[in-house]
């Protein structure tokens, strides 16, 4: 491998870590509602959709301020859109879930699937269809490399958006392992019924499950609304499969799991449109979807799940 | 009346909360200026009719049930309609006038209403082939479109490459759309229903995906045109015949007129619909087709019965990608061009609406569906923009007011008859 090839690996690798952070983060949403009620939350691409619509909007409207200081945009922005996406994952579940706890496996996917349709038309009527679009905040960034080479690009974005993602995952690990509602969530995944007549308000912990699940599809949505700089009311839809795709890959149920899914397919996307052509990544992330399914149908850190009459 | 207000205001918060960043501001971009619009009517009224709900939600419920109670589906008509059915020889009366009905109304219909009632069979044939395994055999699958298109495109294909007829493709794309469905469901089966929803629907975007790049092979998003519509042996439509050819009206020396080959195209549709719905209807008879039910129900009493759920999944996919495969060629000859941009997940969504609307595993229910969500659109085009998503909102509703839908399946089962005088 010569040098400037290897710096272009490189550069696909922070590429695909960025990309891979975000997965992760919606991919955790997936994971913890499956862990717990053993459901497919379709909507959650469109929870994440509108995480990334709040956040362009409260960047717009700091900006009509006139605020320019990077941390209190960001700081700002993530406490917003957490509340009104978090407002959305619990108003979800509520409207949409609790009535159909106890049917057969089928109806609450395809309850997920209506409301999928539904947020996706609902945020098409309120923003209109079209791409939004506005100025990057943060700019800039850090060049390695030889002057007249390939030099690496590791963007101060990019740099962010991994902090912010450590931070968010520490804090949900912590959250998990530590308080007394993260010990009832674990206890809940292992056997609902059990953890309900042990006197745990299992609904309660359902909601927060979709609300934390939520509040990483916004820090997502805000992360990638200050990335990219573009949102569309369709982003959540590939999105969402990809996360799924990354939930699954780790195996799903497992938190750290899919943390690591998300990476993986992360780089794997970044790898696939750099080496093969870019309107191939996805296909390459489904075809690792299937390929995993085939040799690993429990993930990569799952459990494999025994069915008891 | 203590408890019912805060809770009321509550929600009215929580309303404002999900209203005002999608409905109360709108991002405007002009250019590089970006301003805020700000559109407070939607967000207020949203947030007054949630408090009211809120608010008489204990009167509204109790008028609500009441007013249910007062309905009954216990008429004597109902009865004496019930009753007849019953009876051995008048049990196919209702599908014979229907069928008789549907032959004979094109020919007093306009052309429009002919062209979009065409549409609604191809919607009706997929309804059905989806069935199969949404509805019997208890599979989600997300992807339909895919065979749908595969089926559209290998007619295309043959037929502009190799120069094959309708009639020739016809099972052609039913076998190519039946062979993806297998090897889709090869690995896929082995494993827990719900994957198979994600697999499927990561498949459809796949196949999306390939149409839309494989430009060599299929046009990429320009799609493929001039596709031959099907002839009726060997009798073609068009005004004037392709080389070596001979055309209907010429043959049976009636004066041409573009309305024989809109009929004619419904009539293929409604054979096609007929022929699928006879065929489904001798498989739900035959073990395979109970065996699709029974592991619906518990696939371990399945499984403990000796009989192999992937086996039996794997059939149910692959018999119903045959008919959306059937369907896509239909669909390719009607329209005489086909692009991806009808293959969408939005499309697999429709099929999968119309399966929940008419009842899974019904299926009365599901053409009753079919025809009304291709029909309904075109009758209220004002309305369009909120089809998507009265459509998201009924397949929630549906789900938790009638999640066996319009028209509920019949299950079959025996009854012991009523002795007519008691035993000595």
């Amino acid at each position: 491998m010569s040098g400037s090839s290897l710096l272009e690996f490189i550069q696909q690798a922070i590429n695909g870590l960025t990309l891979g952070s975000i997965y992760a983060l919606i991919a955790i949403g997936y994971t913890m509602v499956y862990g717990i009620i053993g459901m497919i939350n379709f909507a959650h691409g469109e929870i994440y959709m509108i995480g990334a619509y709040v956040g362009l909007l409260v960047i717009t409207v700091l900006g009509l301020f006139g605020v320019d200081s990077i941390s209190l945009i960001l700081l700002a922005t993530l406490a917003v859109s957490i509340l009104v996406t978090g407002s959305y994952g619990w108003t979800v579940e509520r409207l949409a879930y609790r009535p159909l706890r106890g049917s057969p496996r089928l109806v609450p996917l395809i309850s997920a699937i209506g409301v999928s349709i539904f947020l996706q038309n609902y945020v098409q009527l309120g923003q209109g269809a079209r791409d939004v679009s506005m100025q990057p905040v943060l700019t800039g960034g850090w060049r390695f490399g030889p002057e007249d080479g390939f030099q690496v690009y590791l963007s101060y974005m990019q740099v962010l958006i991994a902090a912010v993602t450590v931070v968010s995952m520490t804090v949900l690990t912590l959250f998990i392992s530590r308080s007394r509602m993260g010990r009832a969530c674990r206890a809940c995944s292992q056997d609902r019924a059990m953890a309900n007549l042990l006197g745990i308000d299992t609904d309660r912990v359902i909601a927060l499950t979709f609300v934390l699940g939520a509040a990483l599809a916004a820090v997502a949505g805000v992360l990638v609304s200050m990335y990219y700089g573009l949102v569309n009311p369709f982003i959540g839809f590939i999105a969402g499969l990809k996360a799924f795709t990354a939930a699954v890959l780790g195996g799903i149920g497992s938190i750290p799991g899919a943390m690591l899914g998300g990476v993986v397919l992360g780089l794997a996307e970044s790898f696939a449109s750099a080496y093969l052509r870019t309107e191939y990544k996805d296909v390459v992330a489904f075809a690792l979807l299937i390929g995993v399914l085939l040799v690993r149908p429990s993930g990569l850190l799952g459990r494999p799940d025994v069915e008891k009459v | 009346m203590r408890r019912v207000l805060p809770e009321a205001l509550l929600a009215a918060v929580l309303t404002a909360v999900l209203a005002v960043p999608i409905f109360g501001l709108r991002i405007h971009v002009d250019g590089i200026d970006v301003s805020l619009d700000r559109t407070p009517t939607p967000v207020i009224v949203a947030v007054v009719v949630v408090f009211l709900l809120r608010l008489f939600q204990e009167p509204l419920r109790a008028g609500w049930a009441r007013a249910r109670l007062s309905i009954t589906w216990q008429h004597p008509l109902a009865d004496a309609l019930r009753r007849t059915r019953r009876q051995p020889g008048y049990r196919a009366l209702p599908w014979t006038l229907l069928l008789i009905a549907a032959v004979v109304w094109p020919f007093t219909a306009s052309r429009g209403a002919v062209d979009i009632m065409t549409l609604a069979l191809i919607y009706v044939m997929l309804g059905l082939g989806l069935n199969i395994v949404v509805g019997f055999a208890g599979l989600l699958v997300l992807g339909y479109a895919a065979f749908y298109a595969v089926g559209a495109y290998a007619y295309a294909l043959l037929a502009q490459h190799f120069g094959l007829s309708f009639w020739l493709s016809l099972p052609i794309a039913g076998a190519l759309a039946a062979l993806t469905g297998f090897l889709l469901g090869l690995p896929v089966l082995r494993l827990r229903g719900d994957y198979l929803a994600i697999v499927t629907l990561g498949f459809g975007e796949i196949t999306r995906l390939l149409l839309n790049n494989l430009n060599v092979l299929t046009g990429g998003p320009d799609g493929i045109g001039n596709i031959p519509r099907p002839t009726l042996f060997g009798l073609e439509f068009g005004r004037r015949a392709s080389e070596g050819g001979a055309t209907f009206h010429e043959f049976f020396g009636i004066d041409y007129s573009g309305e024989h080959a809109v009929i004619f195209l419904y009539l293929l549709g409604l054979a096609l619909v007929v022929s699928i719905l006879f065929v489904i209807d001798r498989l739900q008879r035959m073990p395979l087709g109970r065996a699709w039910e029974a592991l619906r129900e518990d696939e371990i009493a399945c499984r403990s019965l000796g009989l192999n759920p992937t086996v039996i999944k794997l059939s149910a996919l692959t018999l119903s990608a045959v008919f959306a495969g059937l369907a896509g060629a239909f669909f390719a000859a009607r329209q005489g061009y086909i692009n991806p941009e009808s293959f969408t997940f939005i499309e697999s969504a429709m099929v999968l609406a119309i399966v929940v609307l008419g009842g899974m595993g019904s299926q009365f229910g599901i053409m009753l569906a079919a025809i009304a969500i291709t029909a309904l659109p075109e009758l209220a085009r004002e309305f369009n923009e909120y089809r998507m998503l009265a459509f998201g909102l009924v397949m929630v509703l549906m789900m938790i007011w009638r999640p066996q839908g319009l028209v509920p399946a019949v299950r079959p089962r025996l009854e012991l008859p009523e002795r007519s005088e008691p035993a000595p």
